[in-house]
């Protein structure tokens, strides 16, 4: 594979994706070290030592920088940026300037993130989504929620910049840059994919992005969008009247659920093209495929109101919420049936990457089966704020989405540095870590039956909670195994940077264009999954003429 | 593909032609159009939730803004449309001087819209109608409420003020590009795009003048 120059002010959309793909690597060092700290206090606490405060600030940064800077980037930012322009047929992203500007706002609101966790008064407390009123009335709701939460808004407004940004060269790319002959239905799964996903991330940042101009009007110039009236903090009546906490979730949720989707379907996408590639088989349904991801989508966008079945919606609106995410099953099974279908009794190669997208398939189906549950308005009334919800998005967005990292990581390498990781470690990484993560959310689904609240600094101060107590420390434990089993793939990934072996002209024996390599691909052929064909090679790549 | 000769300068390396690239500029300014839709769709969102809970105090705070400076700034940014339009015009048309001309037009317009924005802005500190503890509307029906409307006056207005500066800016290095004679009738994207986006302030502020100055105002009453 041609060398590509390291350069910190890069235009290049492979050296874009690098710095996208260190940043989120730096982002899940991060949060990872959180959730083992917070694990750990969870079940051995250190009384005295950690505050149920500063708990709420590790469990605020982990949950930011995990949606935000992990799965929001490292799926689209890293692997997008990488790949699309070159399956396409493309030289280069549409606006090269651009995105480079867009990692450089990314990186930024990076570290004023981090900065508003160092702010006097320690970081915000108030999760990820920073419901009002805690995340509104400022410092008296407690330390960490002057100054650090304050940052923290900042920090989000300006990421939903970058995304935005980001999104548009995406899709200009994916409209105006394709090779001739490369048309919208000879695209590989994964454009379909990323082209779907900035389609989202288009219309949900922006408007996140006024919501959190609007909260921080609430917090510093005196407005009251969010603050109701008559609120007392502290003995204290809050001097505001009239606004809406729950219009908050609204504009969050509005772009909150379709970020779920952000996060997931470059992985489907992903793991639609690699079982083909080493099932060595066509996509059984490609159409259907494309279809149930816009599907997909489009439903992602109607069903926000699921995250708040318990805010006292209007009872019809909450059945409509409640009808539109069980519909969302459907175009799901259609992805999985593919899936079943492109492996059942194929001769697999049954390679990392190959691993890797099996786990996704089977996380994807285990961590969806419960939001199913949880889809229902009755079941959610007794399982929301439980761990039941936390297993849940832990599986489908967090472990499905890293475990689509992981194969992109492998299968890309050769892209990403010209060399290829190596595959035995990244089998047992696979193994250990597939068992790992069972481990640790299979059983939290339990401790959410019996009623175990999320955000809760420390299980053992509580009675109720006593029965769950050898649950969650085994969950700890499963926490502290995985932890340790991601050194593997640390180590897998810069040895192999360095001393990995140099990659051959497209390695995976794959289809798709990105492989092809110098001189620049001219025009497209073919449809994107011509595999399994009888003669001396079982594929034809997109770009390869000739009558057959 | 045209060969290395006949390559225009403006022409990106990664572009197969003039086509392809003004394609890319256009779907891309729409694309930003569309953000910007969804941006101040959840202003505008924000403002009909709280219309709707407090119609009394938004009829009645809406009569405490200026009408006739109000229509006045929308006859100026109509009219700064107008001027844009004649300016993407003669730059389609590669008339050095008319772009130039109809550009500091615009830019003339765009400016008076902001002084008489920042007039109205004036107004209301003295009359103390900012949202805040110095707040006081003694005439406003339903007082509790009364500084959400003028929360959202800010808020939409203050927005589209800041589209508008950013706008003028913008004027101001096209001008001087259009100074040096960077457009020409082959190539003059940036003017056409600015020319999108100027009209889409406009059309943000078509819909904010009757939604926060002409609520309450029937003929007659």
């Amino acid at each position: 594979m041609e060398e590509v120059p390291v350069k910190i002010f890069t235009t290049s959309h492979v050296g874009i994706a690098r710095q996208y793909f260190f940043l989120s690597l730096a982002a899940v060092l991060l949060g990872s070290v959180l959730s083992l700290y917070m694990r750990f206090h969870l079940t051995y606490p250190q009384k005295g030592e950690i505050t149920p405060e500063l708990y709420l600030s590790w469990l605020t940064l982990h949950g930011t920088v995990m949606v935000f800077f992990v799965l929001t980037l490292a799926p689209s930012g890293a692997f997008g940026n990488l790949v699309l322009p070159g399956q396409l047929g493309a030289k280069e992203m549409a606006f090269p300037v651009l995105n480079a500007w867009s990692f450089w706002v990314t990186l930024l609101s990076f570290l004023v993130l981090v900065a508003s966790f160092l702010a006097t008064g320690g970081g915000p407390l108030s999760g990820w989504t920073a419901y009002p009123p805690l995340s509104v009335v400022g410092a008296i709701a407690g330390p960490g929620e002057g100054l650090g939460q304050t940052l923290w808004f900042v920090s989000i407004a300006i990421f939903c910049v970058a995304q935005l940004l980001g999104a548009i060269n995406f899709i200009v790319t994916v409209t105006d840059l394709r090779a001739p002959g490369m048309t919208l239905l000879r695209m590989p799964l994964t454009c379909w994919s990323w082209f779907v996903t900035a389609v989202l991330s288009l219309l949900s940042f922006a408007v996140l992005l006024p919501a959190g101009i609007l909260i921080l009007m609430d917090r510093l110039v005196g407005t009251s969008f969010f603050v109701p009236g008559g609120l007392l903090v502290g003995d204290m009546v809050i001097q505001h009247e009239g606004g809406s906490p729950l219009l908050w979730q609204h504009l969050f949720w509005f772009f909150g659920h379709p970020e779920v989707y952000i996060a997931i379907l470059p992985g489907m996408g992903l793991v639609s093209h690699l079982l083909a590639t080493f099932a060595r088989r066509p996509v059984p349904g490609y159409r259907a495929m494309v279809w149930s991801t816009v599907a997909i989508a489009v439903l992602g966008m109607v069903v926000w109101g699921h995250h708040m079945f318990t805010s006292g919606l209007n009872p019809y609106s909450v059945m409509a919420f409640s009808v539109l995410t069980m519909v969302i099953g459907v175009p799901s099974t259609v992805k999985t049936l593919n899936w079943i279908g492109t492996v059942w009794g194929a001769k697999l190669r049954l390679n990392a990457p190959m691993l890797y997208c099996l786990g996704f398939v089977s996380i994807f189906v285990t961590g969806g089966l419960s939001g199913l549950v949880l889809g229902q308005a009755q079941l959610d009334t007794y399982f929301h704020d439980t761990y039941f919800v936390v297993a849940h998005f832990h599986l489908i967005m967090g472990v499905a989405a890293l475990f689509g990292i992981f194969a992109a990581t492998h299968y890309w390498f050769p892209l990403l540095f010209g060399r290829m990781m190596n595959d035995t470690l990244g089998k047992w990484h696979f193994y250990l870590t597939f068992v790992g993560a069972y481990a640790m959310f299979l059983p939290m689904h339990f401790a959410g039956f019996a009623g175990n609240p999320r955000r809760y600094a420390d299980f053992t101060t509580f009675t109720f909670l006593g029965q769950v107590l050898t649950l969650q420390k085994g969950i700890t434990h499963a926490a502290f195994f995985t932890g340790a089993v991601q050194l593997l793939f640390l180590y897998n990934l810069f040895h192999s940077i360095s001393r990995g072996v140099k990659a051959k002209q497209n390695p995976w024996e794959s289809t798709s264009i990105e492989w092809a390599g110098e001189p620049a691909v001219a025009e497209i052929f073919r449809g994107p999954y011509e595999l399994g064909l009888y003669g001396e090679r079982d594929y034809r790549m997109q770009n390869e003429g000739g009558e057959e | 593909m045209a060969s290395t000769a006949a390559v225009p300068t403006f022409l990106k390396h990664h572009f197969e032609s003039a086509d392809q690239q003004k394609g890319a500029s256009g779907i891309g300014m729409w694309l930003f159009l569309v953000t910007e839709i969804m941006f101040f769709g959840g202003l505008f969102l924000a403002y009909f939730v709280y219309r709707q809970a407090y119609p009394a105090a938004f009829a009645s705070a809406s009569s405490k803004l200026n009408l006739p400076l109000g229509a006045a700034n929308t006859v100026v940014l109509i009219c700064s449309s107008l001027t844009m339009a004649m300016a993407v015009h003669s730059a389609a048309l590669g008339k050095q001087k008319l772009i130039i001309f109809y550009l500091i037009a615009t830019l003339f317009l765009g400016g008076a819209f902001l002084g008489v924005k920042a007039y109205e802005y004036h107004d209301k500190w003295e009359h103390h109608e900012i949202p805040g503890e110095n707040f006081d509307c003694e005439t406003c029906a339903d007082p509790g409420h009364a500084p959400l409307f003028f929360s959202l006056y800010f808020a939409m207005t203050g927005l589209h003020a800041m589209h508008m500066i950013i706008g003028v800016f913008i004027i101001f290095f096209l001008i001087q590009q259009a100074a040096k004679g960077a457009y020409t009738a082959k190539w003059s994207t940036p003017v056409e795009m600015f020319g999108l986006y100027w009209h889409f302030v406009d059309i943000v502020w078509i819909f904010l003048f009757p939604l926060l100055y002409l609520i309450d105002r029937v003929p007659g009453k």
